[in-house]
């Protein structure tokens, strides 16, 4: 009945709630490493291709981190990555592999972004923000609601459902932006919302206060994960289906609530980007943090805490990558390679760890056929 | 109401969901291949990508259309030899290496355009057509629907042969034993892992080729993020197939349908918005997996990786 494949958590030991001392050194090379073996490589490619890279490389944290506004940006970046991130790690879980944040945020998003103008002027902001923090929440969580029903009720493998109905959520906001939230100006765009009624920036910076929303989400599902029976009971979902049936767990229901919790976060994050920084969204706009955001939430071993530290990395690699691909005439698209050989190299050097773990030699035997592959 | 049912718009839309399905026709029954043999393949739409990127540039470099299709099957080939290595070798998990595949390829592809043709933009000829005698002749839509690039004919005899293969010979027995029961193909003396490491390098051929297709023959240029999807799409023709070679027909004919309707309800005089072309492909998947949602069976040694002695 249910689909055989591996489920996230099986990807990565879980990290347990509680990590002091002991095997720090063992954490760090499990997510250190395979960044800095994947900036290695984007460091040959750059050099391969002609561009200097330890010129792309500081460009990237000149403009990301060292410049205060870069820093600054770098910051607000993490909202929405911080989100993201949380949204998955509820998912990943329970088992569920929910790839299809793309769509799930930019309809979100578009719906936030086309009713915030009538709203925010209906209303006083700060209840403005929370009624279209929940409009951008209420549409992420429903987006996911067919690959939720299709898992829970077929078994019917999540991983195509929700990237299908990514790809229609794209479309469908499009479509909206295009057609009902289309604004006043020429190119197809919804309504700007006039900037004193977005989010806050805290004192004294440009950072606003979705920063903070983020990090009480993601200190929400970590004390979901390590101190509720809640929690507890996705954990043996995605450790074991069948277990969590044997022990009374009512599956079919625990797997919709999580993937509509992941959604939800998913929506916040559409909610906070739009409401924070831009104010408007444009057709065709599309940050994809999808699936670059999953090597983050792998790196943290799916403890919401330690994305922190990940998704601040990848704030700074987007915010100075943006500004390091268009001096050395680059697609920003280069993120990806990273991110890709990130991921890469995480399985990599999460079987080399393993296997040192077990006592077994690192550098796998010869087997018979070996040579021919 | 126009009159829907002309020879033009009958023509766009069947001959067009023809070509436009093509690429997914080769992915899909490569996707088949894997998934019977226990290998999910979620790198492959970026074997795709790679076929399309590589396919366009040996292309543009021989000028010959079947190097370019090769040296994009070539292309997959060699993408699938890293889930070989990490998936089926050394039992990582095979959703990870697959995203990480689509990933580093997407980003890749992009840069290389970039480098190379970003200031160019090259286009290929048309790639040459063959006429089948007198099937050719037929009235209404003969003309054009037996008319199309070799490539287009020798993709449905494959899939006769892929059929076949499956069904009739060992070496199909075995495949879907190694997806099903791999330990008791090995117990019978079978290797489990040569058998899907052929599945999984014929799936990444089959997807090059499909990408290479795309870009050479459909196309006629590269864009980076050529497939939008497609790869993804070919996954689910692959669950709904079963096994069942035929099935990427259907799936890659359906698909190519929904997006030649816009082209062919133009013709007609209705205008449909861009976005809706490049949703209807992914609905209509949709509809058909909540449809048939209880019929969607998987191998049930898929995705699991087999190690000799573990469990």
């Amino acid at each position: 009945m249910t689909s055989p494949l591996t489920s996230p958590e099986a990807v990565v030991d879980v990290a347990p709630p509680t990590t002091r001392g002991a095997g720090l050194g063992d954490a760090l090379v499990r997510s250190l490493g395979p960044i800095v073996l994947a900036l290695i490589t984007c460091g040959a490619l750059l050099a391969i291709v002609g561009r200097d890279p330890v010129a792309f490389y500081s460009d990237i944290l000149q403009a990301g981190l060292v410049r205060p506004s870069g820093l600054q940006d770098s910051i607000t970046r993490m909202a929405p990555i911080l989100l993201v991130a949380a949204g998955m790690i509820v998912a990943f879980r329970a088992g569920m592999w929910n790839l299809g944040s793309d769509g799930q945020y930019l309809l979100a998003a578009a719906c936030v972004a086309g009713t915030a103008p009538n709203v925010l002027a209906a209303v006083p902001a700060p209840l403005g923000w929370l009624v279209l923090g929940l409009v951008g929440m209420a549409v992420g969580a429903s987006w996911t609601l067919v690959p939720a029903w299709l898992r829970a009720r077929y078994g019917l493998n999540e991983i195509v459902t929700t990237l299908m109905m990514s790809f229609v959520g794209t479309g469908l906001a499009n479509l909206l932006i295009k057609g009902p939230f289309d604004g006043p100006s020429t190119v197809p765009q919804t309504a700007v919302v006039d900037p004193s009624l977005l989010l806050f920036d805290l004192p004294g910076t440009r950072i606003h206060i979705g920063v903070i929303v983020a990090l009480i989400a993601v200190a929400a599902v970590y004390w979901v994960f390590s101190r509720t029976s809640f929690g507890m009971r996705i954990d043996v979902l995605g450790a074991n289906a069948r277990a969590a049936q044997h022990v009374g767990i009512r599956v079919s229901r625990l797997i919709i609530v999580t993937f509509l919790l992941s959604g939800a976060l998913m929506g916040l994050a559409a909610a906070v980007d739009m409401l924070g920084i831009f104010g408007y969204m444009r057709a065709d706009w599309n940050p994809a943090y999808g699936l670059k955001v999953v090597p983050l939430v792998f790196l943290a071993r799916l403890n919401a805490l330690a994305v922190i530290p990940f998704a601040a990395f990848f704030s700074v690699l987007s915010i100075g990558g943006e500004y390091a691909a268009r001096r050395a005439q680059l697609p920003s698209d280069f993120l990806l390679l990273v991110i890709g050989l990130v991921l890469t190299f995480m399985v990599v050097t999460q079987y080399l760890t393993d296997k040192r773990d077990r006592g077994e030699p690192i550098l796998p035997r010869r087997r018979a056929g070996m040579a021919r592959a | 109401m126009p009159d829907l049912f002309t020879s033009g718009f009958l023509t766009a839309l069947v001959v067009g969901g023809l070509v436009a399905g093509v690429p997914l026709l080769f992915a899909g029954l490569g996707e088949i291949i894997a998934e019977a043999s226990g290998v999910l393949n979620v790198g492959l739409e970026g074997m795709m990508l790679a076929g399309a990127f590589i396919g366009f540039v040996a292309t543009l470099l021989t000028q010959n259309v079947w190097f370019g299709l090769g040296a994009g099957a070539v292309a997959g080939l060699l993408l699938s030899l890293v889930m070989v290595l990490f998936c089926i070798r050394l039992g990582l998990d095979q959703i990870v290496v697959g995203v990480a595949i689509v990933l580093t390829v997407e980003g890749a592809t992009a840069v290389l355009h970039a480098t190379l043709y970003g200031e160019s933009y090259p286009r290929l000829d048309a790639a040459p057509r063959f006429a089948i005698p007198f099937l050719s002749d037929l009235p209404v839509l003969g003309g054009s629907l037996f008319t199309q690039p070799v490539i287009v004919y020798l993709g449905f005899i494959l899939v006769g042969v892929v059929a076949w293969v499956l069904r009739n010979t060992s070496v199909g027995l075995h495949l879907r034993a190694a997806g099903e029961q791999p330990a008791s193909l090995d117990a019978a003396g079978v290797d489990v892992v040569r058998i899907r490491s052929v599945a999984e390098m014929v799936c990444g051929a089959l997807a090059g080729l499909g990408g290479a297709y795309l870009a050479i023959v459909g196309a006629g240029t590269f864009v980076p993020f050529v497939t939008n999807g497609m790869g993804f799409i070919a996954i689910v023709i692959a669950m709904l197939a079963r096994g069942r070679a035929w099935w990427s027909v259907i799936g890659a004919f359906l698909f190519g349908m929904s997006l030649s309707l816009t082209t062919a309800l133009q013709l007609v005089g209705i205008d449909v918005p861009v976005d809706v072309v490049q949703m209807l492909p992914f609905v209509s998947v949709i509809v058909v997996l909540v449809i048939f949602a209880r019929d969607a069976r998987l191998p049930s040694a898929l995705g699991l990786p087999y190690l000799r002695g573990s469990r």
